[in-house]
């Protein structure tokens, strides 16, 4: 074991081999009161690679990246960094080795600006020891060139896309000299330009001899991008692999231990009268003029690209943002919703995009999680909440979900995102709907789990439940709907059938 | 497919559950803690003891009673990550107004000696009292709600104009010479042969009422949920402005029982009464374990809060501790409190 500053001197007098593994880490194991999060881990990162990490939700990658970057202490393993032994006491000293991770939740200071988030604590300084704002600039300007990246230095972090913010904390990461880059599902919310620009990003990184870590859900980028890919399955290391010599299927299997034939279970269901129908809806400046119905049993996907208004509209549907002009008409009466409630009280639920913003109750339990919708409208006698019954309720809907807890009343922080999904589901399934508007329902869910949804999704049309999908992911809209509607800056541009509908129509229709 | 059913089987059985302890059994030992350190230094300092002392144990819950029951207000307001720094001001304000009420005929500087309304029936004066409570804090949660200024903006405010308003009302004069049947209310009776002052009574009934409200009713699931993620909270279809209104009212309410009990044990009222409560109450809370960030707290942790706070400002007495002091340490524990709370649940997040 050798001291950070060591660590630096070595770096800097260029000793260090430029071939084989950047990082090296074995014999890892990390415990969770109640879960063991790693047992027996092996991961190794060459240099001048991307190497991606694949597995469920619950499977460790992140707990792993977490101990990699110093976040969390292992209770025992080795770790070498660039051939030395070294033990990391926390991020800023995992980032003065040389480790930087850019995480799923941006970690930038909105109000202040590119520059002064990426040189934060490193300001170059006058004589006097004050800011040198000129050089500050001089110095990101020259960082962006060499990482292809077009921003102003001197706007504020708060205004960008999240996209570019991405880019931010990349070259953030880049500027501390790093040989080693987790990123943790970097394109999540990103367009499909946004990807491209990112991936051009990543090839120039590794081009400069950096090994770069990358977890990802989307196996289409596991192919694009990535060089070598390791597999996990609940905390145990399975293997890793060229990329060049597995396929889909085998990673799949490596992944859920077992095989899934069908990923998209819809099922063929009679589809009855006109349950919602949507006239002329439009939210000024936001979306215009969409009109559609969707009848009982039916599934209606829709598609566009982030940003197009997709989650809007389905917000003014249920009454988050109320609509500007346009009806609303359920069962052929129309209907004024201007709350989320009113929705509710005319049998809507609608699970949102963003699982920490408007999803979950962080601080409380998954029973409080589970049940916070239903009490609207049931449970409930005189104020008093029927506990018991509900509480037998809500855990019976859980286990039909297969949410992994050890009891209802653990914090729902402490889930992984696909389980949160779950308990979030289970809490609009239990108002019991009758139309159910879905927003990105598997974004970051692994496979297992994302299949159960669907499954449960065609369940639920099958019982006559008109449900509205929206999904960034072209095979769920095109496996799941009935019909898809394509959005496109703020507007309806097209319907396709299930039988017309593939991924070219869409596109042709989603950019125009 | 058969691997996936078996996992699904042990799902909510299968995963070993961690035992947790409920957070009020930390803060119990604490306020178990101060109460030895000061029996050991009784017997060492003074040679005698603090808690076989059946009058100071009437002086602690006495002096608790009425913070304990701004307290409670706040907790529910500070649960929905608001806050009430208005408590005080309208213990003053309507102290002096439900004493108007309450005053006696022979004194003739009456308020409504001219309007004939002397020796009235005491419930009056706390209908009176508990009304106007109610409406303040109503106020402050229709300005929360409507305009949606923070919170510690809103009840700033209102701190400062019901402090004025109090001085207004009778232009700085105590309101004096109240009704027996009117101070009976903030008098002990003797039970067992320990005295027991009433608003300790109102003290516990009302925090077995908001215990209540806050655990078993679908009032208190809202306030949580508003506390804990108020976006979320909207999308589940709760009107977010209707349930503020409510928990400020609620707290407006209290402390008008709070204002009453006060006049009634003074057996009088002054504009300066309640300077300084909300903060007791701000202090209680999050010394038993409630959040300023919201979403996290109970009422059992602000009643043992509140004792721990009456504990130490009694036990520094009895040890002949210097006013100044008391005052010192009291900041030192408000802030030892949160920071050993922070601590603790920065371990169960990691956990």
């Amino acid at each position: 074991m050798i001291s950070p500053s060591t660590m630096q001197a070595v770096r800097e007098s260029g000793a260090v081999p430029a071939a084989g593994y950047v990082l090296e880490v074995e014999h890892v194991r990390k415990e969770f009161p109640g879960v063991l999060a790693l047992d027996d881990v092996h991961f190794k990162l060459r240099r001048g690679t991307v190497h991606a990490l694949m597995g469920e939700n619950g499977a460790g990658k992140s707990t792993l990246m977490k101990i990699i970057a110093g976040i969390y202490t292992p209770d025992s393993g080795t770790f070498k960094l660039r051939g030395q032994d070294i033990r990391l006491k926390s991020p800023l000293d995992a980032l003065e080795n040389g480790i930087a991770m850019i995480h799923q939740e941006l970690n930038l200071m909105g109000p202040m600006t590119v520059a002064e988030n990426i040189w934060i604590r490193r300001e170059p300084t006058n004589r006097f020891g004050l800011i040198n704002h000129a050089e500050m600039r001089r110095k990101t300007e020259e960082l962006f060139k060499r990482l292809n990246i077009e921003l102003d230095p001197g706007v504020e972090v708060g205004s960008l896309s999240v996209a570019n913010r991405q880019m931010v904390e990349i070259a953030k990461a880049v500027s501390f000299n790093s040989d080693v880059l987790i990123m943790d599902e970097p394109t999540s919310a990103l367009t499909e330009k946004e990807v491209a620009h990112l991936f051009r990003i990543i090839h120039a990184l590794k081009d400069q001899g950096k090994g770069i870590i990358y977890i990802t859900h989307k196996m289409s980028e596991l192919f694009e991008i990535a060089d070598e890919v390791s597999v996990f399955r609940d905390g145990k290391y399975i293997a890793t692999k060229l990329s060049t010599e597995v396929t889909r299927d085998d990673i799949i299997r490596m992944m859920v231990g077992r095989e899934i034939t069908q990923m998209f279970p819809k099922e063929e269901v009679p589809i009855g009268k006109v349950k919602l129908s949507v006239k002329g809806l439009t939210l000024k400046g936001v979306f215009h003029d969409v009109s559609f119905d969707v009848r009982e049993g039916e599934i209606l996907g829709i598609a566009g690209l982030v940003g197009s208004g997709r989650s809007n509209i389905a917000e003014t549907i249920f009454g988050v943002t109320p609509a500007s002009a346009g009806t609303i008409e359920i069962d052929g009466k129309q209907i004024s919703i201007t709350s989320p409630s009113i929705a509710m009280k005319n049998g809507m639920a609608f699970l949102t995009e963003d699982r920490k913003d408007t999803g979950c109750f962080l601080l409380l339990d998954i029973q409080d999680n589970t049940q916070m919708a239903v009490l609207q409208s049931r449970y409930v006698n005189y104020g008093f909440v029927q506990q018991s019954r509900l509480s037998k309720d809500s855990e019976a809907m859980a286990q039909t979900l297969r949410v992994r807890t050890p009891d209802m009343h653990e914090p729902i922080m402490n889930l992984s995102g696909g389980n949160q999904q779950k308990v979030l589901i289970a809490r609009w399934l239990l108002t019991q709907p009758r139309i159910l508007i879905l927003d990105e329902p598997t974004r970051g869910i692994d496979v297992g789990a994302k299949a159960e949804i669907h499954r449960l999704v065609s369940q639920l049309a099958g019982q006559g439940v008109a449900v509205i999908m929206i999904s960034s992911e072209m095979p769920e809209v095109l496996g799941m709907s009935d019909r898809i509607m394509v959005v496109h800056e703020g507007r309806v541009t097209g319907f396709l059938d299930r039988k017309d509908a593939n991924q070219v129509k869409i596109m042709e229709l989603a950019a125009h | 497919m058969s691997d996936n059913t078996q996992q699904a089987g042990k799902s909510l059985t299968g995963l070993k559950s961690v035992r947790r302890w409920p957070p009020e059994v930390s803060i119990l030992l604490v306020l178990l803690g101060i109460v030895l350190v000061f029996e050991i230094l009784g017997w060492i300092l003074i040679g005698e003891s603090f808690v076989a002392n059946k009058q100071r144990i009437s002086i602690i819950v006495l002096q608790v009673a009425v913070t304990g029951i701004i307290a409670i207000g706040v907790t529910q307001v500070i649960i929905t990550g608001g806050v009430d720094l208005s408590s005080g001001s309208m213990v003053g304000f309507i102290a002096m107004v439900a004493a108007s009420f309450a005053q006696v005929a022979t004194n003739e500087r009456a308020v409504f000696l001219s309007q004939g309304w002397v020796d009235l029936n005491p419930l009056w004066a706390i209908a009176v009292g508990l009304a106007l409570g109610a409406l303040l804090g109503w106020v402050n949660g229709i300005i929360i709600a409507k305009t949606k200024i923070p919170p510690f903006i809103a009840t700033l405010g209102m701190m400062v104009s019901a402090r004025g308003l109090a001085k207004w009302y009778t232009l700085g004069q105590p309101v004096a010479l109240l009704t027996d049947s009117f101070s009976w209310f903030g008098h002990s009776f003797q039970f067992l042969g320990f005295p027991v002052p009433r608003p300790v009574i109102v003290f516990l009934i009302v925090a077995v009422v908001f215990h209540i409200l806050l655990t078993y009713t679908r009032y208190g699931k809202f306030t949580y949920a508003i506390g804990a993620n108020p976006q979320a909270a909207r999308v589940s279809g709760i009107n977010i402005g209707n349930h503020l209104v409510k928990v400020y009212t609620f707290a407006g309410l209290l402390s008008g029982l709070a204002a009453v009990m006060t006049a009634a044990r003074a057996e009088s009222a002054q504009p300066g009464m309640g300077v300084g409560y909300e903060l007791d109450a701000i202090a209680s809370c999050v010394i038993g374990g409630t959040s300023l960030a919201g979403g996290v707290g109970r009422i059992t942790g602000t009643f043992i809060g509140t004792i721990i706070l009456g504990v130490v400002t009694s036990g520094f007495t009895f040890l002949k501790v210097g006013a100044y002091y008391q005052e010192i340490v009291k900041g030192v524990i408000i802030v030892a409190a949160v920071v050993i709370d922070q601590y603790r649940q920065n371990k169960r997040r990691k956990a």
